[in-house]
């Protein structure tokens, strides 16, 4: 922890100020990063949520009403019909047409509410007619993100300056860390004015994605799809996170939209398709050097295409190259940082008995080639990460696990994992 | 609360042989319902006390972004817990303690139709609490997959999900015991003269939340058995692979959930319904129409299910069904709010603790409903699902609703049960204490979740901080104001204001019922000769205290 | 003992029985026989035979302690007319709840077979896309084991066999336990324990039945606990019911050893028309199986 005193003054000074700023006035809220709406739900962008956000005034408007109307012969009656001012109770307990008559007119408001909230809910389940097809699937902890015969699919985590500073007595400041916990290593970008619709599934448990601004939100269950869709009008960057309770970090499954006009989005696109030849390229180079002419299809596992995120990794390496083993560990650290410490902990001592222990542990420390496809093909609840991690990487943090924490079993090099892959 | 007053000699013409065993015997073989009662309440005020202490683990670690106290795991473990232990261990047998008390002596009979088995009722509770809390300390911890526990999620439970599904098998019993008792008990022993239509609103509240116990429990039984099967025996039924369906739980899940959450607020309302008239001094407005609107929120609670599952993807007709039927539970709910206000109108009012209390829930419940109402907008509702303005939602109906109502009937009939009369002075500064805090800690919730914070999460994005602080400091104070509620409650059992017993038997100038009609304290029989009761609801033949003592 | 106290029954007065034990104990052993499952499930080290054991004996003990007292109660007459209105109502609310437990299962089975399957299966909008993105190749048909094809391929039950026999059986000792019942009412003891044997008979064999069946399945048709998700609702919608089936069982044994002990009367016999209750109630259960189970 930070000095703690200083931490602490700052704490309370925070903490007046959000006591007192209703009373005072709003702005004062505005000092920090908000610069949205923060008391009520956000208008959004597009025109499903522009109906949304009136419906709910709409039915908030009504409570109002109807509160102040009750409430105020409540109160009105609690002061009236005190026992100093009204010594002498009324005896009247029974009137069939005031209870008919406040039977209808709660029931009258009701259908006033029904009837616009069925519409909004009609144009929300339909997807037909749609532009652009994206596929979503939830992953503990992490989204996947492919657009459907476009060739194009990534993944997107939480961003590595988040990261550290959610950790337990990380000592850093949250509010040090721009966009903390709303912000991913890749974006989804889609285009504006058109109608894009989501496939949403979950590969592990349940997860839920929701886009306040843009009023949409569904769970992605496990063997199942659901359907949604969107039309934004506005370009801008576009904030949520995961809401269905999916373990651990459940509360670091951010999920950021950026919406880029048409053209633009083209760009970003194209952009995308090439990088990724050239990493499947270099993945598989030591194999044989058809994979280029194959660029989305060669994928391990069967129906995903291999995915983006490791194209930097991929291409930065010298394919082939053997690595040292120094350069291996450090590069390891990073990649078991982002990917394997939610589970196996900093400490690797795992969070048993779910995630086990990886101290001592006898695959770890056993043959390479057991190390190797566990990380490749996963087991249980553990995800299978050879769509996620190019050769260079699973290397790394293989070598990484296999000297930390009092291990020493050696090294593992790219194309070790390169053999494995696949098999 | 440890009563002592069965053991003093107040009804020394207790001629036949069962009086109470001595010491901690007396608990453990008891088929009193009076000593049922009290350890019922005893043990719900223990869960309270250890739920409290977890809600402010969680609103402590969520005081500010980061994590400061507990690693992301343990949040979700205390969140669970949280939730079972304040639900199945703090409201359900805080009602069933009522019940206990309170049913026999209001329908003039000698105790609960089966004795022996609402001991075993009470029993199982706190042991299965124990094994459920002692997850705690199990490798892997507490199950953290929510109160809801929908698979998969829950299936990653390590050792403790054995004990989290047996610990609910335990509790669904003892429901079910409680319930079935409490049913064969006002349909069969009521005193003559004492009709259906004449029944206090708590009888009936209790008659119709029984029936719903019954029939949900053994549902909630039978899907964790699923979970059960499905981790341990190979089975499929919620893992799409094999044919099931994860979202099948949720239905199974929500059939018995929605129910539930009706369980935890219809003796609410009839005890609502038996203070107000009390101190307004003025009969109930609407008996009848507030039998109809509680026999209607039961049978509708069955049909609503799917409002918690708005966003899993039902087909639209069903999305709609059950959109109009929740929002039409507003209507029989209204009718008793203003059948309530109705009550007030007119009449001659004071206003002592309970009835504080009661005027707090009625503002403060409806609240609760008004955001319900607006969750029940489906289209809205993908906004708010799973965000803190359901968390504010559900703790306005809760807390200073199901709670509200326990406290204020704590204050309404402790003088009955030992004789002295409470603090007033420490009653209405818990009034006012809690009121006020329960305000701070969950009327913020609401922009929290409109703002769009999710619920279940040990962290957040820094935008969230104010009011997250706002409501953290509430939590305290309002834990922190209970402790004049332990004092005041204790003060009573043990006389700490004089050992004199100071109450007369109606204790309260304008109750009516056979409960008002016996002696404070009610001595450890009550009626075993079965009254009379006349039109007016009291009994007909002789004083009150022959009634009593046989 | 529960009922010692009361020397003289005063039948104007509702029975309140004397403090017991029992209920108490019969907590312990649940918990016992609990956590040693529990151990069991999840390989802990803790003695788990040793808690089952002591448990189930702890219990079953208790059970027939409790239950003799009971009996004995009512022997001497302390129940009046609205203690046995009680055990009807008690009784009656009980079976409510159990079948409010099956509906869980049998809901699952129809939602699993008329939604689930469906959808993985390429039906409704859901359906259409949910099946070929994610199960391109699976074809909803009922029995299922999923797109998985969970525990491999296997045959179902033939109705018309073994179930039609147990159907049979069932159907049949719900009328003999009626003789039974006729037969005390009409104060014929030595009948009414023959039809009481008889319908033990049945009820044993059914079981016994039903095991030759499990055998079965799980020898030559595959067809296992594991196999998706009608092996599932299968095994466990039968099972349960087999288990109910037991329980009625061993209550019938109880209470005619009850007859023979020379206890009921023709006029008030609440234990025996409990048991019957239950029986005809398992005996329902059974044709909702039999026609959604096996037949459709
Ligand atoms: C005591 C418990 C209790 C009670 C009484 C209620 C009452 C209601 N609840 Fe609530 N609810 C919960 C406990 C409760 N709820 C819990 C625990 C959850 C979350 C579970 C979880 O996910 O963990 C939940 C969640 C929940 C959801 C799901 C939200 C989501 O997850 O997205 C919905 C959606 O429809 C809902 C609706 C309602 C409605 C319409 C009522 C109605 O009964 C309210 C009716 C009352 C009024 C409306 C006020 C008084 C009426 C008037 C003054 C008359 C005039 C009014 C009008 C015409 C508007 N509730
Ligand atoms: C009856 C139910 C109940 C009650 C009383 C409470 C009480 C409180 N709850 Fe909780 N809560 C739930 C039911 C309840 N809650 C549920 C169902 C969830 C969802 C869990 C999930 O997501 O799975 C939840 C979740 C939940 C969250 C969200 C966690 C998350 O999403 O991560 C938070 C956060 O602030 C919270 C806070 C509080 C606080 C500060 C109180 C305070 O009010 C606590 C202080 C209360 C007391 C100290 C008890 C006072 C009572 C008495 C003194 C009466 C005495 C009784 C007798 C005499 C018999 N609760
Ligand atoms: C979602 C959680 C999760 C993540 C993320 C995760 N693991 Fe695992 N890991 C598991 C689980 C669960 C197991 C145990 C699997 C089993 O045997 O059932 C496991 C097992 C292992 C094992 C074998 C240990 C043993 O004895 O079974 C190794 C090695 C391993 N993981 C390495 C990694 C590496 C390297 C990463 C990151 C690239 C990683 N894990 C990320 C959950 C995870
Ligand atoms: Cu993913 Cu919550
Ligand atoms: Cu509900």
């Amino acid at each position: 922890m930070p000095s703690s005193s200083t931490q602490l003054s700052g704490l309370l000074r925070r903490l007046v100020v959000a006591c007192t700023a209703p009373l005072v006035s709003a702005s004062a809220f505005a000092a920090d990063t908000m610069d949205k709406a923060y008391w009520n739900m956000p208008r959004g962008v597009t025109q499903v949520s522009h109906d949304v956000y009136s419906l709910h005034m709409l039915g908030f408007y009504f409570c109002v009403v109807i509160g102040v109307v009750v409430f105020g012969v409540m109160f009105y009656s609690l002061f009236a019909f005190r026992r100093s001012k009204h010594p002498v109770p009324a005896n009247f307990h029974e009137s069939t047409v005031v209870e008919i008559i406040w039977t209808i007119i709660p029931f009258v408001i009701l259908i006033v509410l029904a009837v616009p909230a069925a519409k909004t809910l009609i144009t929300e389940y339909d997807t037909s007619n749609s532009d652009l097809t994206v596929k979503i699937t939830g992953y503990q902890w992490k989204w996947q993100y492919e657009y459907v015969d476009q060739g194009v699919s990534f993944f997107s985590t939480l961003k590595a300056d988040a990261n550290a500073a959610r950790q337990l007595h990380s000592g850093i400041d949250p509010n040090t860390v721009p966009n903390y916990l709303h912000d991913v290593d890749n974006y989804l970008v889609l285009p504006v004015g058109k109608k894009v619709r989501f496939l949403l599934t979950a590969n592990d448990v349940i997860h839920g994605w929701w886009m306040p601004d843009l009023a949409i939100k569904k769970d992605a269950i496990p063997g199942y799809v659901n359907e949604m869709w969107t039309r934004i009008d506005e370009p801008g960057v576009y904030r949520g996170q995961c809401t269905v309770l999916c373990g651990r970090d459940h509360g670091y499954m951010p999920i950021v939209v950026e919406a880029k006009s048409d053209a633009d989005f083209e760009a970003w696109l194209t952009s995308k398709k090439p990088v990724q030849v050239a990493s499947a390229a270099s993945a598989t180079m030591t194999d044989a050097p058809v994979a280029a002419t194959a660029p989305a299809a060669p994928a391990p596992a069967a129906p995903t295409p291999p995915p983006a995120v490791s194209q930097v990794a991929a291409a930065t390496s010298v394919a082939g190259a053997k690595k040292s083993k120094d350069d291996l560990i450090k590069a390891g650290a990073t990649v078991y940082g982002a990917r394997c410490v939610a589970c196996h902990q900093a400490t690797g001592q795992g969070l048993p008995p779910t995630f086990p222990s990886l101290v001592g542990d006898k695959i770890v420390t056993g043959p390479a080639a057991g190390h190797i496809s566990q990380i490749l093909k996963g087991k249980n609840a553990m995800p299978p990460f050879a769509p996620m991690l190019s050769d260079d990487e699973i290397a790394a943090v293989a070598t990484y696990e296999r000297n930390s924490w009092g291990n020493s079993a050696g090294e593992v090099q790219a194309d070790q994992v390169a053999a494995l892959r696949g098999k | 609360m440890a009563h002592e007053h069965a053991h003093d000699d107040a009804h020394g013409h207790d001629d036949h042989a069962h009086g109470p065993d001595k010491g901690i015997m007396r608990w453990i073989k008891t088929t009193n319902h009076k000593d049922l009662g009290t350890l019922y309440l005893f043990f719900s005020f223990t869960m309270f006390f250890i739920g409290g202490l977890m809600s402010l683990v969680i609103r402590a670690e969520l005081f500010q972004p980061g994590l400061q106290f507990v690693d992301p795991e343990l949040f979700n473990q205390f969140t669970t817990m949280h939730a079972l232990v304040m639900i199945f261990g703090g409201v359900m047998p805080g009602f069933v303690g009522l019940a206990n008390w309170m049913v026999p002596m209001m329908i003039g009979c000698s105790d609960l139709a089966l004795p022996r088995v609402n001991n075993w009722g009470f029993w199982l509770l706190p042991f299965a609490f124990t094994m459920l809390l002692s997850t705690f300390f199990l490798p892997g911890g507490a199950p953290a997959g929510g109160w809801t526990i929908y698979p998969p999620l829950v299936l990653q439970t390590g050792n403790s999900f054995p004990i989290l599904i047996f610990a609910i098998h335990l509790m669904g019993i003892s429901s079910i015991t409680g319930a079935i008792n409490i049913v064969v008990t006002i349909l069969n022993m009521r005193a003559p003269g004492m009709t259906l239509l004449k029944m206090p609103l708590f009888v009936w509240t209790w008659l119709i939340t029984a029936y719903l116990l019954i029939a949900v429990m053994p549902v909630l039984a039978g899907a964790v058995t699923m979970l059960l099967t499905d981790k341990y025996f190979g089975t499929s039924f919620f893992n799409a692979a094999g044919g099931g369906d994860p979202v099948m739980f949720e239905h199974i899940f929500w059939f018995f959930g929605h129910p539930e959450v009706y369980i935890m607020i219809l003796p609410a309302f009839g005890i609502i319904s038996s203070i107000i008239p009390t101190f307004a001094r003025k009969p109930l407005f609407g008996y009848a129409s507030m039998v109809y609107a509680v026999a209607s929120i039961a049978f509708l609670s069955f049909i609503v299910w799917a409002h918690h599952m708005f966003t899993v993807g039902i087909p639209l007709a069903g999305e709609l069904f059950f959109m109009f039927s929740t929002m039409l539970i507003a209507v029989p709910t209204g009718v008793k709010v203003f059948n309530w206000i109705a009550t007030m109108w007119g009449g001659s009012m004071t206003y002592e603790t309970p009835m504080l209390f009661a005027i707090a829930f009625v503002f403060l419940f409806s609240i609760g409903g008004f955001s319900g109402l607006s969750l029940a907008l489906a289209p809205v509702d993908f906004q708010y699902h799973n965000t803190y303005f359901v968390v504010a939602h559900f703790h306005y109906v809760l807390v200073p609703g199901a709670v509200f109502s326990i406290i204020a009937a704590i204050y309404y009939w402790i003088p009955k049960w030992t004789g002295r009369m409470y603090n007033e002075t420490a009653g209405k500064w818990h009034f006012w204490l809690s009121s006020i805090f329960i305000n701070v800690t969950f009327f913020p919730q609401h922009f929290l979740g409109l703002a769009g914070m999710p619920r279940r999460i040990p962290d957040y994005a820094v935008q969230f901080t104010d009011f997250n602080m706002v409501s953290t400091v509430g939590a305290f104070g309002f834990f922190v104001s209970q402790f004049i509620f332990i004092f005041n409650v204790l003060a009573c059992c043990y006389g700490w204001f004089g050992r004199t017993r100071n109450v007369s038997n109606q204790v309260w100038e304008g109750a009516t019922g056979l409960e008002w009609s016996v002696p404070s304290p009610a001595p450890y029989h009550t009626f075993e000769d079965q009254p009379l009761v006349g039109d007016d609801g009291m009994p007909v033949h002789g004083d009150a205290v022959a009634a009593a003592a046989h | 003992m529960a009922s010692d106290a009361h020397a003289t029954p005063n039948l104007s007065r509702y029975f309140v029985p004397a403090p017991s034990v029992w209920p108490f104990g019969l907590t312990v052993a649940l918990i016992l026989t609990v956590y040693g499952v529990s151990g069991y499930l999840e390989d802990r080290a803790i003695p788990t035979t040793a808690l089952i054991t002591a448990g189930v004996a702890l219990a079953l003990f208790i059970i027939f302690s409790w239950f003799r007292g009971v009996a004995l109660e009512s022997e001497r007459g302390l129940y009046n007319d609205m203690v046995s209105r009680t055990y009807r109502w008690g009784m009656s609310w009980f079976i409510f709840s159990e079948v409010m437990f099956f509906a869980a299962f049998f809901g699952a089975l129809f939602y699993a077979r008329t939604l689930a399957i469906g959808w993985l299966g390429g039906e409704g909008e859901k359906g259409i896309i949910t099946n070929s993105v994610l199960w391109p190749h699976f074809d909803p048909s009922w029995p299922s084991n999923g797109p998985g094809h969970v525990g491999g391929t296997f045959e179902t039950v033939s109705p018309w066999k073994l179930p039609l026999v147990n159907t049979c059986l069932l159907l049949t000792s719900s009328v003999t336990i009626t003789m039974a019942h006729h037969a005390l009412k009409a104060a014929h003891r030595r009948a009414c324990v023959l039809w009481m044997l008889a319908t033990i008979a049945l009820g044993s064999t059914f079981l016994y039945c039903q095991a030759t069946e499990y055998m079965e399945a799980y020898k030559e048709l595959n067809l296992t606990l594991g196999s998706g998700v009608y092996g599932s609702t299968f095994f466990m919608l039968t099972g349960f019911h087999g288990l109910h089936v037991t329980l009625g069982t061993i209550m019938m044994i109880s209470i005619t050893g009850r007859l023979l002990f020379g206890h009921f009367k023709p006029e008030s016999h609440f234990g025996f028309e409990g048991v019957a209750w239950y029986w005809h109630f398992v005996d329902v259960v059974w044709v909702g199986l039999f026609i959604f189970v096996y037949i459709l």
